[in-house]
């Protein structure tokens, strides 16, 4: 391989019944912060049958679109995703390839690596240039939280990675940005008995989806009951939040496995992550510890999640949450679930 | 039908040291377990063979020699054997090396109809390893998979995705990876743990999977760790102690609105 035929950096869109993910506009930014760094193109390709508003990713910082359309790509196949990038990688050879490690990214990223015989790096949380051999730094928690590490892929073409969710901001929107867009279609059988798409059903518990939420209020054991835990899905709800659970909790019934943060469950990386009753057990630790803002209210002052947080409540749960909420409904001009508009981006 | 399930020896959560030089992993043989989803996907594959006729279930690790426990506590809980991969040309091996030995091992195994792995391991934490084997194999892959129903020729999931849940279906051979959701690990049984005792393990090697060393190892691995550093754990952290006055909820909603978050 000789690793100067490769050149720019290429991000790894998604979409969603046509529409742009917002996770996109996070990539994008990343990925103009390194194209800028070694001074290089930036290029973002996106697979789907038929996705609406290209230009927007031109707007967010690409420089180059590459639409992989097909009826086989319409929704997410590993096989037909895997296949269509490891061609469109070996076509257009950026140096970088980066894509966001949700369960998308995870799954297609590692078969594309394996196809193009290439190194992956994990669940990045940090991405940057080495000034002197202009390669990528990749870093990235491992071992539950408790260690970062920074892997290199020296040898080997593209360097990829996937990204964790909502460790960047989205791109910064720019409509005098211009930029060329391409559609590929590479004739992948549209139906295929190896791989077929089902059906998609929405979790009915997850009002707000848990990945995609700016707000997660999560409880633990300190509810005591399942009707205590509902003062936690209350909050949420106030706070159009997603709803988390530790792991006891989930043992227990009183929410589902897809609500579990932390190791054995899901890893988060919210705006706001408020811990309600949950001890901050390392195992909890490692699936929320890289939120932006974390407020922890346990009754407990000695209690490890409370070294994670910056700003703690001691406190009973039964106390705290009723007079919050209360609070949150007075407080006009919150944003709050009903005025949600001026959430919007 | 020949169901292999990949198990990975981990540290024992509480346990794990790094060499701060070579960014290599210290491991002690005390307190090593089973990669925590690895008993669920061994159970997945126990429930099949209690389900089905003719199924026979294969552990399969690669480690040190010390991951032999590992097997066998695998078949102590039910499985029919396994084989360890184990020799220096495997250590330093990232999730493509790692992939290509116990790839090349499924394939010498020979007509493994399901693989089941983890989702993910508890100390590398990629994630990687699953879909990698199935890409070297040429097999489709689901990932994420908290519910799977096996025919014949193939299986059905519902994997665990985004605000929701996908069901898919893949022709076998596959590569199934599990999260917790899927069932709850059984224990191993007196008859299993005596069957374990009396189990011969095969070791494999390089040589024996026919693969050089330049493909395994640090050699055969793209990547590189070039610095392990501890994270900034601790936060400073604003106490507040709630009494009857709200205060302590006011000052929450100022310290939120100076952030611009409520
Ligand atoms: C391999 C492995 C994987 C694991 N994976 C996960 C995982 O993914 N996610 C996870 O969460 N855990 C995981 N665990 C479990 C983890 O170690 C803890 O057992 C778990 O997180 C504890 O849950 P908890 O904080 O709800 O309960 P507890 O530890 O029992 O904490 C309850 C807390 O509530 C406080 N409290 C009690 N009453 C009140 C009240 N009235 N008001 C306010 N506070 C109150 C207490 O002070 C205490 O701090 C894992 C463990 C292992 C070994
Ligand atoms: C701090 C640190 C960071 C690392 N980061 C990366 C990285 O970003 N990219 C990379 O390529 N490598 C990385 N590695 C190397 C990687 O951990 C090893 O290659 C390891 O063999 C695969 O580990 P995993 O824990 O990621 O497994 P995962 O891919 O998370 O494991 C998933 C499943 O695969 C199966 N499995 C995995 N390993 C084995 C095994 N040895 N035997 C049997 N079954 C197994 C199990 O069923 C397991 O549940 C890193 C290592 C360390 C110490």
């Amino acid at each position: 391989m000789d690793i100067q035929n490769y050149k720019g950096v290429m991000v790894l869109g998604e979409q969603k019944d046509g529409h742009i993910r917002p996770v996109t506009f996070e990539l994008l930014n990343r990925g103009r912060d390194l194209a800028d760094k070694l001074g290089v193109e930036l290029s973002c390709s996106i697979l789907g049958n038929e996705i609406e508003d290209l230009t927007e990713i031109i707007y967010r910082g690409a420089d180059k679109v590459f639409h992989v359309a097909g009826p086989a790509l319409a929704g997410f196949l590993p096989g037909p995703y895997a296949r269509a990038l490891v061609r469109l990688v070996q076509e257009e050879r950026p140096e970088i390839f980066i894509a966001a490690a949700t369960t998308t990214g995870r799954t297609v990223m590692p078969l594309v690596a394996a196809g193009l015989k290439t190194g992956l790096t994990a669940d990045c949380t940090l991405l940057d240039i080495d000034d002197k051999e202009k390669i990528l730094l990749q870093t990235r928690p491992a071992i539950g939280g408790n260690i970062m590490a920074t892997i290199k892929t020296p040898f080997t073409r593209p360097q990829m990675a996937t990204v964790r969710p909502r460790s960047a901001r989205p791109a910064h929107r720019d409509e005098s940005r211009t930029g060329l867009i391409s559609v590929k279609n590479y004739g992948d059988s549209p139906v295929s008995a190896v791989e077929r798409f089902l059906a998609y059903v929405p979790d009915a518990t997850q009002e707000v989806s848990i990945e995609d939420a700016d707000i997660i209020v999560a409880g633990g054991k300190g509810l005591k009951t399942r009707d205590g835990f509902k003062l936690v899905e209350e909050l949420a709800r106030l706070l159009g939040a997603g709803v988390g659970a530790s792991r006891d909790v989930v043992d227990l019934g009183w929410a589902s496995y897809p609500h579990q943060i932390g190791l054995s469950g899901k890893t988060v990386s919210p705006k706001l992550y408020i811990a309600v009753g949950i001890s901050g057990k390392v195992q909890h630790l490692a699936g929320m510890q890289t939120s932006e803002t974390i407020v922890a209210i346990n009754r407990d002052p000695e209690a490890q999640i409370f070294q994670v947080a910056d700003f703690g409540i001691v406190g009973d749960a039964f106390e705290v949450l009723p007079e919050l909420m209360g609070a949150l409904k007075n407080a006009p001009g919150r944003r709050l679930r009903e005025g949600s508009e001026d959430n919007a981006l | 039908m020949r169901i292999a399930v990949l198990i990975k020896q981990v540290p024992g959560t509480d346990n794990v040291k790094m060499d701060p030089e070579t960014g290599v992993m210290i491991r002690t043989n005390k307190g090593n377990i089973i990669n925590p989803l690895d008993e669920n996907a061994l159970e997945e594959a126990l429930r099949i063979k209690r389900s089905r006729e003719d199924v026979q279930v294969l552990a399969v690790s690669m480690g040190p020699e010390s991951a032999m426990k590992a097997i066998k506590e695998a078949v102590a809980m039910g499985a029919d054997g396994g084989v360890l991969l184990s020799g220096r040309a495997f250590a330093g091996s990232d999730t493509i090396a790692t992939a290509r030995a116990l790839a090349a091992a499924i394939s010498k195994l020979g007509d493994v109809n399901l693989v089941l792995c983890g989702e993910r391991a508890t100390d590398g934490e990629t994630g990687q390893t699953g879909p990698m084997i199935a890409a070297t194999l040429g097999i489709p892959v689901q990932t994420y998979v908290q519910r799977l129903e096996v025919a014949d020729d193939a299986v059905k999931v519902e994997r665990v995705v985004e605000g929701g849940f996908e069901q898919v279906k893949v022709q076998l051979p596959a590569l199934i990876t599990v999260v917790k959701g899927i069932n709850e690990p059984g224990f191993p049984t007196l008859t299993g743990k005596v069957r374990a005792r009396d189990a011969v393990v095969p070791v494999w090697g390089a040589d024996d999977l026919g693969l050089s060393p330049e493909e395994l190892g640090l050699k055969g691995s793209p990547t590189r760790v070039v610095k392990i550093f501890s994270p900034k754990l601790s936060r400073s952290t604003l106490l507040h102690r709630q009494d009857n006055t709200g205060r302590a909820v006011n000052e929450l909603l100022k310290f939120l609105a100076d952030r611009d978050i409520v």
